[in-house]
């Protein structure tokens, strides 16, 4: 009875936080398709990648019990947690580099849709 | 049995990002954008991939996630790497050595 009780419990705080953590990946994509310059959009693509990714292993841990999935689930979260940051930091490093300069003002907008920035 | 349910919901709302950042990938003006797009469509990736493992219970997808994420990463840092020095070939720190010789010699 109370294994019974324990386990839908356990499944309840599961589907709360693989929901949430689906609902922040699709607010992050939908960042992506409509914010209005890149730097924006890597503010979302950053929100998707720590808050939503972590939030859905979490819940499929939750789902594993105590086995050896729950282990490898968990390496995964690390990884994609050290992981993910350093990349946008490094795309944003490399655009910042090479002369792409974000949107300062919604009024002025800049000439910068050329490839690979303005160098 | 009910769970599975829940891992089918969520991999359809990832789906649906999924295809919200490859039109990104393709409209995307600038490349950076591009790396973006194909950085943040891999995480969805495996995400997906580990909630298809649970939801049809084969859990040696697990360890194709693993994977996948980490190429991922190795893949995203390689392109760039690629884009600001044209190429893979030298290390990072001696490609920051020959360019300021290069712009010694100029």
């Amino acid at each position: 009875m109370l294994i019974q009780g324990l386990e839908i419990a356990l499944d309840i705080v599961s589907a709360a936080m693989m929901l949430t953590g689906a609902f922040f990946v699709l607010a992050g994509a939908l960042g992506m398709l409509r914010l209005p310059d890149f730097y924006t959009r890597m503010h979302a693509a950053g929100v998707t990648d720590t808050l939503g990714a972590e939030l859905i292993i979490f819940g499929l841990m939750l789902q594993t019990g105590w086995t050896l999935d729950t282990g490898k689930l968990a390496l995964l979260a690390l990884f994609v947690f050290l992981t993910s940051p350093t990349a946008t930091h490094a795309t944003a490093n490399a655009a910042y580099k090479s002369g792409l300069k974000p949107i300062l003002s919604r009024f002025r907008p800049q000439a910068n849709d050329g490839e690979g920035g303005a160098k | 049995m009910i769970m599975s349910v829940v891992d089918f919901a969520v991999a359809a709302m990832l789906a649906l990002g999924m295809a919200m950042i490859l039109a990104r990938l393709f409209i995307g003006p600038t490349l950076y954008d591009r790396v973006l797009a194909v950085n943040a469509f891999g995480t969805k990736t495996v995400l997906f991939l580990v909630c298809f493992a649970l939801m049809v219970d084969e859990t040696a997808a697990i360890d194709i996630a693993l994977l996948y994420a980490l190429v991922n990463f190795i893949a995203t840092i390689a392109i760039l790497k690629f884009f600001r020095y044209r190429s893979l070939e030298v290390a990072l720190s001696q490609m920051a050595l020959r360019r300021a010789l290069d712009r010694e010699d100029d």
